[in-house]
């Protein structure tokens, strides 16, 4: 699968996008979309563009997007149970480009198969996850919120700081 | 292929599916069927005998594993090697025997088996097919391509095309295939269902073009009854004005978007999936159990679902042969009607027609984010709960379907929509009485057979 074919859209033409690009993607096992297409057009809501890229998305093209997009956010969704391990492989492969360091990276949905949710959502974050929205916990009011505490430009801030997680 | 000759009890296992299917509906009974697939050939052979020996007329079924299904061969034999459960027969991988000793005396001239899988990249499958002379799967370029993976269109079609292609060569030795078309899906829910029909009847005038005669075309369930039926009768009719072969039927699929989670509502929308068949003429139904919800469903779940589903079907009766909706005179034939004349306008070869259609959005699945699909549709459940378009982007329907102004839908919209048909019959469920007494789920007692 190449990485080159324009990513679908689904936005209205008159949407407000000026805080930014979003990434939203599901990982290489998941073929689920409707958890996409909801987060889609939840964040274009909040005022940015996104950019989806559909289910049973491969790690190197979602680290050839994200190169190419650098992205204000990236948001992964996953809901097949497999979120967990797919979510540790990819993690350190997007925080190792340079410009993914500093932004902000989550992952939400059915992301494991028991009930050890605390624990993923520990090591998750340990790893390098921003945020993590396990499905038992009402991720759509906690993502709401996460969106809506993000300054768009805070990433920028951060990293003319130097500030690196 | 080789030129083996068959032993009778082969012969009689790859009996005609379609035909099979046809003769039970002529005897007046529908025919129904489980999704169903074991990783491991002895529940696989178990939930094949249930099947058979559940209290209504059914078919088999072989769902394959999803490793599988995206061609990663190497990880299904990691996992037969190291004893990790798949979530479906790998038939490509277990040895030729293994599959031979599964349906050995179960699969017959009675019992037809059918393989389903879900791949874009299906050959492989196919070989192992035509090796076993299993002789009905379904499929189809578009349906299995579009809604779940990566696999550009144009890959699907052609892929699609070679294996119609090998498979028609089973004729050689004698034996019928049957495809049936999955495209009376498209992403489980919220497609308007003049476009399901559209589809459905492409993929199975795009198969018969790639000489498979023995066709069935599926429908899902969608969210209102008499839009269901106008939509079967949509189908009907245009397999009755444009397909080349006498050999067809309708498989009605139990919903396949968000289902309840009580058990009487589970019963209650696989009894309407049920009513809907047996109104319309349809012959078939593969239906759903009460655990759809929460996993993947045991044999006896799915024993119960079939013959739940079957006496349901006995009770009900086909509608008067003059109603619009049979004769499918009515808004969602006209729309399915101008698609498949928009789309087969576009090129003698179906396929190509298939590939134009997308590019230019004369096909369009609301909601599906494949980079082949244009992504303009947009629909949603009016407050009658008819699904409705939203937005036709380019689709061929201007003064065709309902104009109204194009309707914005929201993130909160769409989750509502999403959730209808299970918030629906779990209240209805929950009002009525205590979710958890089975006894409350009572249907007309099964006349003597």
């Amino acid at each position: 699968m190449s990485g080159d074919q324009s990513p679908a859209s689904a936005g209205g033409a008159e949407a407000d996008w000026s805080k930014g690009t979003v990434i939203v993607t599901s990982l290489a096992s998941d073929s689920h979309t409707w958890n996409l297409v909801f987060l889609q057009l939840l964040i274009e809501e909040c005022g940015y563009r996104v950019v989806n890229l559909g289910p049973c998305v491969p790690d190197d093209l979602l680290v050839a997007q994200c190169h190419a997009l650098d992205p204000d956010m990236v948001v992964i969704s996953s809901v097949n149970g497999h979120g967990y391990q797919d979510g540790m492989r990819v993690i350190h492969q997007l925080r190792a480009l340079a410009p993914l360091a500093a932004t902000p990276i989550v992952i939400g949905g059915k992301l494991g198969t028991d009930e050890d949710g605390a624990r993923r959502v520990a090591e998750l974050t340990a790893a390098g996850f921003d945020a993590v929205f396990e499905d038992a916990h009402d991720p759509v009011t906690a993502f709401r919120g996460f969106l809506s505490a993000m300054q768009p430009n805070e990433r920028l801030l951060e990293t003319a700081d130097g500030v690196r997680r | 292929m080789t030129g083996q000759q068959l032993t009778v009890d082969q012969l009689g296992r790859s009996a005609d599916f379609g035909a099979f299917v046809r003769r039970q509906a002529a005897a007046g009974r529908l025919v129904v069927q489980p999704r169903m697939g074991f990783g491991d050939p002895g529940p696989m052979r178990e939930g094949l005998i249930a099947t058979k020996d559940a209290d209504a007329t059914t078919v088999g079924t072989l769902t394959l594993d999803s490793y599988t299904r995206v061609g990663e061969l190497h990880a299904v034999e990691a996992a037969l090697r190291e004893g990790i459960s798949l979530n479906g027969y790998p038939v490509v991988s277990h040895p030729q025997e293994t599959t031979e000793a599964v349906l050995d005396g179960v699969s017959d001239a009675r019992f037809p088996v059918q393989v389903r899988h879900g791949s874009a990249t299906p050959i492989d499958i196919f070989w192992s097919l035509v090796r076993l002379r299993l002789n009905a799967t379904e499929g189809g370029p578009v349906s299995y391509c579009l809604p779940y993976g990566r696999t550009p269109l144009a890959d699907g079609v052609r892929n699609w095309q070679a294996c119609c292609e090998l498979y028609t060569r089973l004729r050689d030795v004698g034996v019928e295939p049957h495809l049936e078309t999955f495209g009376g899906c498209m992403m489980g829910q919220l497609c308007p269902p003049s476009q399901l029909v559209a589809i459905s009847f492409l993929e199975a005038m795009f198969f018969a073009q790639h000489g498979i005669r023995s066709i069935s075309l599926s429908y899902a369930q969608q969210t209102d009854m008499g839009q269901d039926q106008e939509a079967v009768g949509a189908l009907r009719r245009l397999c009755a004005e444009l397909l080349p072969t006498e050999n067809w039927h309708i498989v009605i699929y139990a919903y396949m978007g968000v289902y309840p989670e009580t058990y009487r509502g589970a019963h209650r929308l696989l009894g309407r999936a049920a009513e809907l068949a047996v109104r319309t003429g349809a012959h078939r139904l593969i239906v759903k159990t009460v655990a759809e919800s929460r996993r993947i469903p045991t044999i006896a779940e799915n024993v119960l679902a079939l013959e739940y589903a079957d006496r349901i079907a006995r009770r009900t009766t086909e509608l008067r042969p003059d109603t619009s909706q049979v004769l499918g005179d009515s808004p969602t034939y006209a729309e399915a009607r101008t698609l498949v004349d928009a789309v087969l306008e576009l090129d003698d070869d179906i396929g190509t027609a298939l590939l134009a259609a997308f590019r230019r959005g004369y096909l369009d699945v609301p909601y599906c984010v494949h980079p082949d699909n244009a992504g303009r549709a947009r629909s949603y459940i009016g407050p009658d709960g008819r699904l409705r378009w939203a937005d036709i982007g380019r689709l061929p329907l201007r003064g065709v379907a309902e104009q109204r102004s194009t309707r914005r839908i929201t993130s909160a919209d769409l989750l509502k929509d999403l959730f209808h048909v299970r918030q629906q019959y779990d209240e209805e469920a929950l009002r009525i009485g205590h979710d958890s007494d089975p006894e409350l789920i009572r249907v007309t007692p099964a006349r003597p057979a």
